[in-house]
């Protein structure tokens, strides 16, 4: 697989949220803005690239039996070097997305990429393939938190186009996250077959 | 690809430690770098909120806080930080960090900031989590001044009726959030209760 297709997949092919259904709890938690949907995007993008070049790197002074624990080891301590860079230099976003950064360690997407790709390719290959799938999930977040944010409060990034009270709030609940997901991952397969 | 390492014993607590040791050497650093950061934050945040609730002062009001014991106190937080402004000797009001655990989800924590003669002057949500959408309006639902059957900046306490309309009160709740809203109330009159109780006011 040549680097450009090994990069492009995370956007569409292998997409984390709307193909692989990988990572939902955040997915589905964290949307109820594009804003917030971009910062964990992000966020999971960093440790993905972060967590994918480190385990290549040492992925053969790794013994078999005990790569989980080690992976699980150099991806927690990613997270909180995350957490603690947000706390201290974008304190606004870190109250926002809250939670949920310290559960980017339990994201399957981040695992999933250690064990099946970045322990078994290059560094470079693996920073790669980070890079696109944490651009690939950052996609996803951004589209479903625009979706819900259009829906539920009329605005888009925070800029307010319709009335206070006038959107859908289902939309911006837990029960709008699974409609919305569920029609853009109808479209996104139709688009697909096309 | 070179081979991998093999599986024995030995092999395996080597790996752990060493792979331990170098995530926790560099989780120390990380921390070191940002803990002045992350506490400049919280300290800026505080004063933002101060600045914002009480009336104008001159001092420090972080350096004179003083602490007063709860009204109604839940377990575990029986007292409140008051942060006076004074302008000069003159205390001109007091920036009141309260609490209520009747939230929808919980805790909330509103800065809340009365004059000299207990009108609420302004407030500040500092921590909540409440529905976004619904509870989530409280920093700007109860400051509207241009719908004054919500808006409790300047009224006191002593002759409002700091409830929502469906207890009794004089203030409309937040639609669709109620127990957010009557929770929010609750904390700003903890706050005024607190400071009453403790002598402030008449």
């Amino acid at each position: 697989m040549n680097n450009f297709a090994n990069f492009t997949k995370g956007f569409l092919k292998e997409n984390p949220v709307f193909v692989l259904l990988l990572g939902m709890c955040p997915t589905l938690g964290t949307t109820t803005s594009a804003i917030n949907g971009m910062g964990m995007g992000l966020a999971t993008a960093f440790v993905l690239v972060m967590s994918n070049l480190a385990i290549s790197a040492v992925k053969n002074i790794i013994p078999d039996k005990v790569r989980i624990p080690a992976f699980i080891v150099i991806i927690a301590s990613f997270v909180t070097i995350v957490d603690l860079l947000m706390a201290g230099y974008l304190p606004a976003l870190h109250e926002q997305l809250g939670l949920f950064i310290p559960l980017i360690v339990v994201n399957c997407i981040v695992l999933g990429r250690a064990e099946s790709f970045a322990s078994k390719n290059g560094v470079v290959a693996s920073i790669i393939d980070g890079l696109g799938m944490g651009l690939g999930f950052t996609f996803a977040l951004v589209i479903l938190g625009s979706t819900r944010e259009i829906l539920g409060s009329g605005a888009i990034f925070g800029y307010k186009f319709i009335g206070d009270n006038d959107g859908m709030l289902i939309f911006i609940l837990a029960p709008g996250a699974f409609i919305a997901l569920g029609y853009i991952i109808a479209i996104i397969n139709k688009l697909k077959k096309a | 690809m070179a081979k991998k390492l093999e599986s024995t014993f030995t092999n395996m607590v080597i790996v752990l430690t060493v792979v331990s040791l170098i995530a926790a050497y560099s989780l120390a650093s990380v921390y070191n770098v940002t803990k002045e950061p992350i506490e400049k934050a919280a300290l800026k945040k505080k004063l933002d909120a101060i600045a914002k609730v009480a009336p104008a002062f001159d001092n420090d009001p972080n350096a004179d806080m003083f602490k007063l014991p709860a009204s109604e106190a839940v377990s575990g937080m029986d007292s409140i930080e008051i942060y006076p402004a004074k302008k000069g000797d003159k205390t001109v009001g007091y920036a009141v960090k309260s609490y209520t655990m009747k939230g929808f989800s919980g805790l909330i924590v509103v800065m809340v900031g009365f004059n000299s003669e207990g009108v609420i002057n302004g407030y500040s949500v500092l921590q909540h989590a409440e529905t976004p959408g619904l509870g989530s309006k409280m920093p700007t639902w109860f400051s509207n001044e241009a719908k004054p059957g919500r808006c409790i900046i300047g009224k006191n306490p002593k002759d409002t009726k700091i409830k929502v309309s469906k207890d009794g009160g004089d203030i409309d709740a937040i639609t669709a959030a109620t127990i957010s809203s009557r929770a929010f109330l609750d904390a700003i009159n903890r706050a005024y209760n607190t400071l009453k109780d403790g002598g402030k006011y008449e």
